[in-house]
């Protein structure tokens, strides 16, 4: 039995079942502070649907070699030029939202091809230059939707003239298209509320991401995280496994903002992608990858974790120092999180 | 000094990874200034005992170790190699721990370097004297002249031959003056006989300065030649503990491995010339510490042909050129088409397979597992372990036939390990050669190019190489391509013999031609009388 449950500590690692036994005892406390449990869940589940393609678009950048994938804006900044089109062409509904996908993803493949061939200029030095990547092509964008030659009356400015807003309803488009398909309850009457398929499309990514690296290409590229030099001796292109590595992060990230803006009911442009990484980052270490290695159980189980302390930690903390910490406990966890695992130098947990 | 107390006394020292028990009960002592040989199997434990020895972290980490070591009569535990350092104790590990970047004098001095007063001391303190260039190249160059050898000092360790990289670690331990201790691990194996003859005097010399010593090596002839003491290591317990004067080789090795051991079958029978299956013509190759500059020969199908020279002539250069490692230049054919070089995917393409000398950074993912470092390149290469779906439109890996087949391997090459899923890095070193050596079994090439192939590896399963390579090259009619730093192996093993000195071939004798020619070969002199028979194929 002691053996047993040493096992199970040596497998889950310290810091995940710290983390999860804190979550559970604020799922505990709730009640008493008058937190509902059911609709703190159904925010935990919402949130997790949110996320969870976001997170994903870690791993195959991850599993290259290339580190973590502090470039998410990029793929981020593909998903909103989708989103964008899909709205000034009126697309509407499931289809609407899957024009925006169309439209995405090839402009992701395009960005993520010139992003892996910066990446692989700089071997060694991966993540730092990923985040200047990120960073810059955000500024770079702030500019472009100012000249992007929309003129959707949604989408510009209140008082006319030309550039996008900041924030842009998808209220009358395709909000909630994803949430609500089979949806379990609904998230406005305040009962419980799963968006069902929020979630059959995170788990069907799951499965294509883990069933690429079951393939012989998938293989090659967790190969060549591991060692390069053994990789080129097997007649591996390394640049090459790279780059489709890089692409793959790009694309996901796309689609997972997308899935992220229909359940926010908004498209944040602007400095709205600056920051995004850093969540999903957070997750996966927080799932149990390292820096060269995450498995799909690292990406649900960090996204559960982080999500649901996030929406736990603010509401019960608030309600029990009656002032609001949301923000700054939020930002506590998650680069708290960030560091810790940069910092340690430990197996992968499976 | 010896006042009865012996410098170090190891009382029944136990270790266990994870479940697994590597050492138990393993009790001796070491007198000051005595040599002690330990010998035992691949797996034996070896290296892990020096490891708890020498406080390594990967023992803490993996749940700290029993039993008491002493150390002049006081018990110590050390909890990091620094500690051990200190306390007068220094190590030359199996795997080499140098910083590529650092030249040799660096290397030698890091953290002891001499340094000079600058009037910033007075504010910043001690860390911000600056460095004594001169004085540093001196003691250096005194620490390698000790041990009978010359370097360049200025060399960077990334640019060295491995032989003259182990000189370098062993010069560094010298370095530290208060060292009462030194354990080598394995500090001959990349060496070639006459080196190893170097380093066996200076080590004599050094003993009889009084540092004691513990000597581990598969090579047991040194063993005898230079030991006061051997112990016999097997499956982690002391199976014998004896005087080089009361023993022998084959002693020693059936102790090592609990059963009688043969000499290696004597040289092989002549054959008959086929047509040449490998042409290599004015090849250069760019290899740091292994420059190739002119190497021309030709290797006739099913031949077994091989390479040898001293460390840092360019023998390992060969090799790594034709199958694309390292920048190259020349004309290299294989079944009379001429290959494109620089460019491992195609050399693959080509029925050819390599196992590198280099098993740490070129040769295995130390991350992964067993199945999957043996089954990789022939996955790639020729997708083998794959089932095609969707009409041939993914390729799956199949991890079942992939099991199957490294369950094979480990059988065959009996790779000692938990399971075909454990991690390389966690084998020992011997074992992870042989992993090495079934990586290109599985490819099943036309030509099989090996580097030092019994490197690391016990009597035992160095005979176990040896005959697969053999037996591989009789059933299946692969060519082998063996390049070695060990003369007699070559000579056991092998049909014609090319020996590389300064970069080129300087000469192709066949096996049986007299040893003395050969070593003459070496030094780079060709032999007023050519042996009775060069061989066909080549000038
Ligand atoms: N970090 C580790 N984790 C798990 N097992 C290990 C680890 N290091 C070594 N072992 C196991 O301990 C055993 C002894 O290994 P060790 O390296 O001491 O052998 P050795 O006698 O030095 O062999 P060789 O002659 O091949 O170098 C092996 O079975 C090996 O698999
Ligand atoms: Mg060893």
């Amino acid at each position: 039995m002691v053996a047993k449950l040493k096992k199970f500590i040596e497998n889950a690692g310290w810091p995940r079942i710290i983390i999860g036994l804190f979550l559970v005892s604020l799922y505990i406390a709730a009640p008493m502070v008058n937190v509902k449990v059911l609709t703190s869940l159904s925010d935990t589940l919402v949130r997790v649907g949110m996320n969870g393609v976001l997170v994903l678009a870690m791993v195959p950048m991850v599993q290259s070699g290339c580190g973590l994938n502090f470039g998410l804006p990029l793929g981020i900044i593909a998903g909103l030029l989708g989103a964008t089109t899909s709205i000034q062409f009126q697309a509407r509904g499931l289809a609407g939202f899957g024009f925006a996908m169309l439209v995405a993803v090839p402009i992701a493949v395009a960005l993520g091809f010139i992003y892996a061939q910066i990446l692989n200029r700089v071997k060694g030095e991966e993540m730092m230059i990923a985040t200047y990547v990120g960073f810059s092509s955000v500024a770079v964008m702030c500019m472009a939707w100012l000249l992007l030659p929309f003129n959707s009356p949604v989408m510009i400015w209140g008082y006319g003239g030309s550039g996008l807003r900041t924030t842009i309803s998808t209220e009358n488009y395709w909000r909630h298209v994803l949430s609500d398909f089979l949806a379990f309850g609904s998230d406005t009457s305040g009962t419980f509320y799963v968006p069902t398929g929020m979630f059959i499309f995170f788990f069907l990514m799951l499965f294509l991401v883990w069933g690429f690296f079951r393939t012989k290409t998938g293989t090659a590229i967790t190969a060549v995280g591991s060692n390069p030099e053994f990789a080129r001796a097997s007649g591996i292109d390394v640049n090459r496994m790279r780059t489709i590595s890089v692409i793959l992060s790009t694309v996901l990230g796309a689609l997972g903002i997308l899935v992220y803006e229909q359940s926010f009911g908004f498209i944040q442009l602007y400095m709205g992608p600056l920051y995004m990484a850093f969540p999903a980052v957070a997750a996966i270490l927080l799932g149990g990858a390292s820096v060269n290695k995450a498995t799909m159980v690292n990406v649900v189980v960090g996204t559960f974790l982080f999500q649901g302390i996030l929406t736990m930690t603010p509401s019960v903390i608030n309600s029990l120092l009656q002032s609001d910490m949301s923000e700054v406990i939020r930002i506590i966890v998650s680069n708290g999180m960030i560091l810790y695992a940069l910092t340690r130098k430990t197996q992968v947990k499976r | 000094m010896a006042n009865g107390e012996p410098l170090l006394r190891v009382e029944s020292v136990g270790k266990e990874f994870f479940g697994n028990r590597v050492l138990a009960d393993v009790d001796f002592s070491l007198g000051h200034g005595e040599i002690l040989g330990l010998v035992g199997e691949n797996g034996a434990g070896k290296s892990t005992l020096m490891n708890i020895l020498f406080g390594m972290p990967v023992i803490a980490s993996t749940g700290g170790y029993e039993g008491r070591i002493l150390l002049d009569g006081k018990e110590v535990k050390f909890s990091s190699p620094f500690e051990a350092i200190d306390a007068g104790i220094g190590m030359v590990h199996q795997e080499f721990s140098l910083l590529p970047g650092f030249t040799v004098t660096e290397n030698i001095l890091l953290n002891r370097e001499s340094t000079k007063y600058n009037p910033l001391v007075e504010v910043f303190g001690e860390r911000i004297r600056t460095l004594d260039r001169q004085g540093m190249k001196k003691r250096a160059e005194a620490a390698i002249s000790e041990i009978g050898f010359s370097i360049d000092t200025g060399t960077f360790a990334a640019e060295m031959p491995v032989g003259h990289k182990q000189f370098t670690e062993i010069a560094r331990e010298i370095d530290r003056l208060n060292t009462k201790l030194l354990v080598l691990d394995e500090p001959t194996a990349v060496l070639a006989e006459s080196e190893a003859e170097i380093l066996i005097q200076s080590l004599r010399n050094l003993s009889s300065k009084g540092i004691s010593m513990i000597f581990i090596s598969h090579r047991l002839q040194e063993i005898l030649d230079l030991c006061d003491k051997i112990v016999v290591l097997r499956d982690g317990r002391i199976v014998k503990e004896t005087r080089p004067s009361d023993t022998d080789i084959f002693q020693i090795a059936s102790h090592m491995v609990g059963r009688n051991v043969e000499a290696s079958s004597a040289s092989r029978p002549s054959r008959p010339d086929t047509e040449a299956i490998l042409e290599v013509d004015k090849l250069w190759v760019d290899m740091p510490g292994e420059t190739v500059r002119d190497a021309t020969f030709s290797v006739q199908r099913g031949e077994i042909f091989g390479i040898g020279g001293l460390a840092g002539q360019g023998k390992l250069g060969i090799a790594n050129g034709i199958m694309g490692l390292f920048m190259a230049g020349g004309s290299v054919s294989v079944k009379g088409l001429v290959i494109k070089l620089n460019d491992p995917a195609h050399s693959l393409s080509r029925d050819m397979a390599f196992v590198s000398e280099d098993r740490r950074g070129v040769g295995l993912l130390l991350e992964e597992s067993i199945d999957w470092n043996i089954a990789f390149t022939a996955m790639q290469v020729q997708d083998k372990f794959v089932r095609k779906l969707l009409g041939g439109l993914v390729k799956w890996r199949d991890d079942a036939a992939m099991r199957a087949a490294t369950q094979e391997y480990i059988k065959l090459l009996d790779i000692k390990c938990t399971s075909h899923k454990q991690r390389a890095v966690e084998l020992s070193g011997g074992n992870q050669q042989k992993v090495c050596l079934a990586k290109a079994f599985v490819v099943g090439p036309d030509i099989l190019f090996v580097s030092e192939p019994t490197r690391g590896i016990d009597v035992g399963a160095k005979k176990l190489v040896l005959d697969t390579l053999r037996k591989v090259n009789e059933e299946r009619g692969t060519t082998i391509i063996m390049t070695s730093s060990e003369l007699e192996e070559l000579r056991s093993v092998c049909d014609r013999i090319a020996i590389v000195d300064n970069g080129r071939i300087s000469g192709i004798r066949p096996a049986a031609a007299p040893a003395t020619e050969f070593g003459l070969l070496m030094m780079g002199s060709e032999p007023a009388v050519a042996g009775s028979d060069v061989g066909g194929g080549d000038a």
